[in-house]
């Protein structure tokens, strides 16, 4: 696959833009003939970050596999939203087991597979970050200690959308969620350490590691394709913003997603056997306050006064991120 | 051609000689030695085309078990006990899914108080999963329950747990004739789902399901299960023509004609009751014995006609229902409904406590006159339970 640096946000989309690259070099959604695999139809809500990336993910890993691929998901919007029977969305052999199950089961998938001696079907396994992080944490850790041959998706939106906004483990600080309310000393989430994943998934030496965001969906596009090249259990960790959890407008989703790359609250990098190798440049960086500012989920931070010392905090998790990941250009 | 090998041992070359294409376990008292003797096979490469994965719980374990089966694949998982508890929404899920995974549950207690010894309170905690539930006598048995299951759970779209009990069969070494390969292979056919993941003919699996169909999808559950009814004695009979041993089936009755007092069991003990029948009967005592099978299907018809011109019949369980009493009890009352039959259910062998001839014969002797409870408790220590209840009572 060819690695040219793509220098403008919308060259290759289906849109526009296409006529500067070669046939080869444009992307999956600019394919009239792109599987669709998760199709029109669904019922997440207006601007969806998961719905999005899901979609741009699922088609790149049909591309890249000539559409040899087994779909296994866990519970979670994703899921909700695209298979209300008797309809589905999924135009990609699927299978929806449990909420914390979805590595195990991606593993069984995988198992019978080779038992079978096929060698050409892949499979990827798929879930929110509730299902990542928390509840399925423990198959998900399992799965890349034995390394079977998986690429797990997360679609991480930063809390439990699905059951109405409640905090998971991936929940930022001082984030309002049903569960932790703007209301008290401390309003919103806690400080804690934080549970990044993306990390752990590195602690596990397995082959690939990387996050994205649907702010650059050429990248995540590459991503998958780049993973799909590979064996072993692999981890993509998605940031996918979510308008009725968030507090923010339907049209912002990329925009918000742009400005937590941009502001260093979430950095784009991939990891190869457990090392980082590469990250995305923040091409004008922006203060966290904002990123903060489009969210009602931290609208306590500025009304009724603001609150210099919790968003100094989030500051200075962001620039740490930036030194630590080299976030800032060459 | 018999040979003198441990249930475990017995069991894991039985279901070896099914060729399943995944196996994935947890370790878990007393199940472990099954699934030793599986991977050991596996990684010396004598079960060919078998994926042996070690998981990292037993949830994981089920888990692995339903992407596996969901994929095409002939599929086995063993647990116990704790084990069996922990991957209970699995489990359910399986039955939910139709998965035809076989899995055997070493029958151990459940704590707390922690006890690794064998009773039935895992399996029949599980009682309502929609998986079916089959009780080996012995280890024979045992061996020809997993080869029947296969069959049963492919055949019907429907999970099957073979229970055997834990320690008492998984442990012991008896004389068991285990099928090569090539003999299962002509009574078990290849493994053809009803659907599986394919991206050549791609379906979705799992679906949400709202109240507009949630109904109708679990009767169909319902009357699958009660389907499998026949197909248990089909696959049963099939086996007797195959291997020339009558295993497996509903249940079977043991010197029941003309008995007033036949007495109803599951598993191991069946073997000691026979004993005792027999010692009673010599005895000019009118007993007899119904060993039963199959739990899940409950087998309502065969066991009426099984207890027909019986005055009463004595439930021996291996586990109860916290504050009710028997829960094979429930089902055995069922099905004798209308017929004049007493029932009396005595509770044994909890936490893996000895079930002596000794003690059924003082405990049937009585029963034959009708001179016990309706739920009776072997072997208890009263005098312990008097002190701490009226202890326990003071307090409240």
């Amino acid at each position: 696959m060819s690695t040219t640096q793509i220098k403008f946000y919308q060259v290759g989309s289906f849109a526009v833009g296409n006529r500067l690259l070669r046939e080869d070099e444009r992307s999956v959604q600019s394919d009239p003939e792109r599987t669709n695999a998760l199709t029109s139809g669904h019922r997440a809500c207006q601007g969806c970050g998961e719905a999005l990336g899901a979609r741009y993910a699922l088609d790149a890993a049909m591309r890249a596999t000539n559409d040899q691929l087994i779909a296994v998901n866990a519970t979670g919007c994703l899921e909700v939203f695209s298979t209300p029977y008797p309809e589905s969305s999924w135009r990609v052999a699927w299978l929806h087991s449990l909420f914390g199950n979805a590595p195990a089961v991606a593993t069984g998938v995988a198992a019978a597979l080779k038992a079978k001696g096929n060698h050409t079907t892949r499979v990827v396994a798929q879930g929110g970050d509730g299902a990542t992080v928390d509840i399925g944490f423990g198959a998900l850790s399992g799965m890349f200690e034995r390394n079977d041959d998986v690429l797990y998706i997360c679609y991480d939106n930063e809390a439990y959308m699905n059951t109405g906004v409640q905090r998971s483990g991936a929940t930022p600080p001082a984030a309002r969620t049903a569960t932790t309310q703007a209301v008290g000393a401390k309003p919103g989430n806690v400080f804690g350490q934080g549970k990044y994943l993306p990390k752990i998934a590195m602690a596990h030496d397995i082959p690939y590691v990387a996050t994205a965001t649907i702010a650059d969906l050429r990248d995540l596009e590459a991503k998958v394709e780049r993973a799909m090249t590979m064996h072993g259990s692999r981890y993509l960790h998605v940031l996918v913003p979510c308008p009725l959890g968030w507090g923010s407008a339907s049209c912002d989703t990329i925009k918000i997603a742009r400005l937590a790359t941009q502001s260093g609250l979430f950095p784009v990098f991939e990891a190869i056997n457990g090392e980082v190798v590469a990250s995305s440049k923040i091409r004008k960086k922006v203060s966290v306050e904002e990123y903060l500012k489009l969210q009602t989920r931290y609208s306590h931070l500025f009304s009724p006064q603001r609150n210099d010392e919790v968003i100094d905090h989030l500051q200075r998790i962001a620039d740490k991120n930036i030194e630590r990941y080299e976030l800032m250009g060459e | 051609m018999l040979r003198q090998v441990e249930g475990s041992k017995a069991v894991a070359d039985a279901v070896a000689a099914c060729a399943p294409e995944v196996i994935c376990a947890y370790p878990i008292s007393p199940q472990t030695h099954i699934v030793e003797g599986l991977s050991a096979l596996v990684k010396d490469g004598s079960l060919k085309n078998c994926e042996f994965i070690n998981v990292e719980s037993e949830f994981a374990a089920m888990s692995v078990a339903i992407g596996a089966s969901a994929t095409g694949a002939r599929t086995y998982t063993a647990t116990a006990s704790q084990g069996l508890l922990y991957m209970i929404e699995a489990v359910y899920n399986a039955s939910g899914l139709g998965l035809p995974i076989v899995m055997t549950v070493a029958n151990r207690a459940i704590g707390g108080p922690i006890n690794i010894w064998n009773d039935h309170s895992d399996s029949m905690s599980q009682r309502d999963c929609g998986w079916l539930q089959l009780y080996a006598e012995n280890n024979q048995e045992a061996v020809d329950l997993h080869i029947q299951a296969f069959r049963i759970a492919e055949e019907m779209s429907i999970p099957v747990m073979v229970c055997m009990d834990g320690f008492i069969l998984t442990h012991a070494y008896e004389q068991v004739d285990i099928p090569t390969r090539e003999e299962v292979e002509t009574f078990l056919p290849p493994f053809t789902p009803r659907q599986h993941l394919d991206p050549a003919d791609p379906v979705s699996i799992g679906a949400m399901v709202g109240p507009e169909s949630f109904t109708e999808v679990k009767y169909l559950a319902h009357q699958r299960m009660i389907d499998s009814l026949r197909k248990v004695q089909e696959v049963a009979d099939d086996f007797e023509r195959h291997f020339g041993r009558k295993t497996g089936g509903q249940l079977r009755s043991y010197r029941t004609e003309g008995a007033d007092t036949v007495v109803l069991a599951l598993g191991s003990v069946i073997g000691t009751l026979k004993d005792v029948v027999d010692e009673l009967q010599l005895d000019g005592h009118s007993i007899g014995l119904v060993g039963l099978t199959s739990f899940r299907p409950f087998p309502f018809h065969a066991l009426a006609e099984a207890l027909k011109g019986a005055k009463r019949v004595v439930i021996l369980e291996k586990a109860f229902s916290t504050g009710t009493g028997g829960i094979v009890t429930q089902d055995v009352v069922r099905a004798i409904e209308g017929m004049g039959i007493k029932d009396f259910t005595v509770i044994a062998g909890l936490g893996g406590r000895p079930i002596t001839i000794a003690s059924l014969r003082e405990y049937l002797t009585n029963a034959m006159q009708e001179n016990v409870e309706r739920i009776t408790f072997l072997d208890l220590e009263t005098e312990t339970i008097e002190k701490e209840l009226s202890k326990e009572r003071a307090l409240r």
